[in-house]
């Protein structure tokens, strides 16, 4: 039995997901695959990547692994990471592309016009470093992290969920924009826990304990 | 409440050891490279940056397993540099736990690496590393760990490379590395306003007010130093405290 699967479709670098679990949950197993039976049969899911999304949305494709993904995110604890939030929504600015559609609104990109700060200084894009996270529900995987609490971030493009009440979570970047959704057994953060430090570990220990 | 800026600690490794040298010369011993980068980790730091400066390919073997060693206890992104010459060094070094991976003379000897990493492993982990030295009235890119004029303008060549894939720059006044005289904060100013990706200041750091004078007139989203911390003058926690007192925002 594999207590965690974490999706590999050959985009990006999951070794530092996969080290980050073996660090919170040394008792647990934890594998990278790209085998729909291997995520079928697993306790939990994640499922992290990087790139463009029309990549994204091709390499799962060719590996099979679209319907494994839509039934993991039907059925068991899933945690959706970086591109892996933003293809649960339908549709992406970037590329054009096409997500998976299980989580209704869009994927935008950083609009050019609003990149300045206050005081007028440039924002640079991608949005890179620290930022602050707001939580805007109550949800076990916020369990001992405080609001406002900093994680890692390195994106161009964020989810507009058409349901405010999936947000979990937002940060500002000028504008304010939505950092985590929750739905059910599907909790997916744009930021990066994997390399968020203390309070990065603490989100990735409350998803290994968590029963939705 | 903003985007906190970065302080990166920098580690220069050859041979396994963390060394500091005066304008890439004259090395000094700084320690053990998994010690000191949990040290900076316990500290605040906001990434962790390795250099292999090993001259020969000898001893590559050796970074890759402190790579490994440090991204299976250090949580943060870590930045890995130095003799990546093709798509496949890139690919090694994410595997043994890179973040990104930081190229520098390649760049400049096939420009198309840039291109290909980038559309490969996604421009996020793709850093390019300049190494720049006044010339007249402009900056030049200097490539073999700033040994070799290459006549290219350091700004344009800033451009180039975000055009073809850069997600960050490492930019690096050769003029002041390992002097503690501060950046040079026109270098750094003209090369952030030229492009839209961020920037990390490097070479010149000797005390806190330069990391803040890199950050409000430099331009820079991060700021990278070694000697400063790694012989105990401040810790990173202490130049984060001084940066915010300056108004910066800092993670804390």
């Amino acid at each position: 039995m594999i207590d965690i699967a974490v999706v590999d479709y050959g985009m990006g670098n999951l070794r530092s997901v996969s080290k980050a679990l073996e660090h919170v949950a040394p008792e647990r197993s934890v594998l990278v695959t790209s085998d729909p039976h291997q995520i079928a049969a697993a306790e939990r899911v994640v499922f992290p990547g990087q790139g463009a999304m029309p990549d994204c949305m091709r390499e799962l494709e060719s590996r099979g692994l679209r319907q494994a993904v839509i039934d993991a995110a039907a059925s068991k604890p899933f945690l959706g990471i970086c591109i892996g939030l933003q293809l649960l929504f339908e549709h992406s600015e970037e590329g054009d592309a096409a997500g998976l559609g299980i989580l209704p609104g869009k994927v935008v990109r950083f609009t050019a016009s609003d990149m300045h700060d206050a005081t007028g200084a440039k924002l640079k894009v991608p949005h890179m470093g620290w930022n602050e996270v707001y939580q805007t529900q109550a949800h076990p995987l916020w369990n001992k992290i405080d609001d406002g609490a900093r994680f890692y971030y390195v994106h161009s493009y964020f989810v507009v969920p058409d349901q405010p009440a999936i947000e979990a979570g937002y940060t500002e970047y000028p504008k304010r924009f939505t950092c985590a959704v929750a739905k059910d057994n599907i909790f997916a953060v744009q930021f990066h826990p994997e390399k968020s430090h203390r309070d990065g570990l603490q989100l990735l220990s409350n998803f290994v304990q968590w029963a939705p | 409440m903003a985007l906190a800026k970065r302080i990166i600690p920098c580690l220069d490794v050859t041979d396994g050891r963390v060394v500091k040298g005066v304008n890439f010369l004259e090395l000094r011993d700084a320690g053990d490279p998994v010690e000191i980068a949990k040290r900076y980790d316990d500290q605040g730091a906001d990434e962790l940056t390795f250099l292999d400066i090993t001259a020969s390919s000898d001893n590559r073997g050796l970074l890759l397993e402190i790579i490994e060693q440090v991204a299976s206890q250090v949580f943060i992104p870590l930045t890995v540099g130095g003799g990546v010459r093709e798509v496949d060094d890139v690919r090694r070094l994410l595997n043994a736990g890179a973040d990104k991976v930081s190229i520098n003379t390649s760049a400049v000897l096939n420009p198309q690496l840039v291109a290909d990493a980038a559309s490969r492993f996604g421009s996020q982990c793709i850093v390019v590393a300049i190494d720049a030295k006044q010339v007249g009235d402009h900056w030049e890119v200097f490539t073999h760990g700033g040994r070799k004029a290459t006549g290219i303008d350091a700004v344009e060549w800033a451009r180039k490379m975000v055009a073809l894939g850069a997600g960050e720059l490492l930019v690096t006044s050769m003029d002041r590395d390992g002097t503690k005289i501060g950046f040079n904060l026109p270098l750094n100013r003209a090369i952030s306003d030229a492009v839209d990706v961020p920037i990390i200041a490097s070479g010149g750091v000797g005390n806190l007010l330069h990391l803040v004078e890199g950050v409000q007139e430099g331009g820079a989203d991060a700021v990278l130093a070694a000697s400063i911390f790694h012989y105990g003058e401040f810790t990173v926690r202490q130049a984060k405290e001084y940066m915010r007192d300056h108004g910066i925002e800092v993670r804390l």
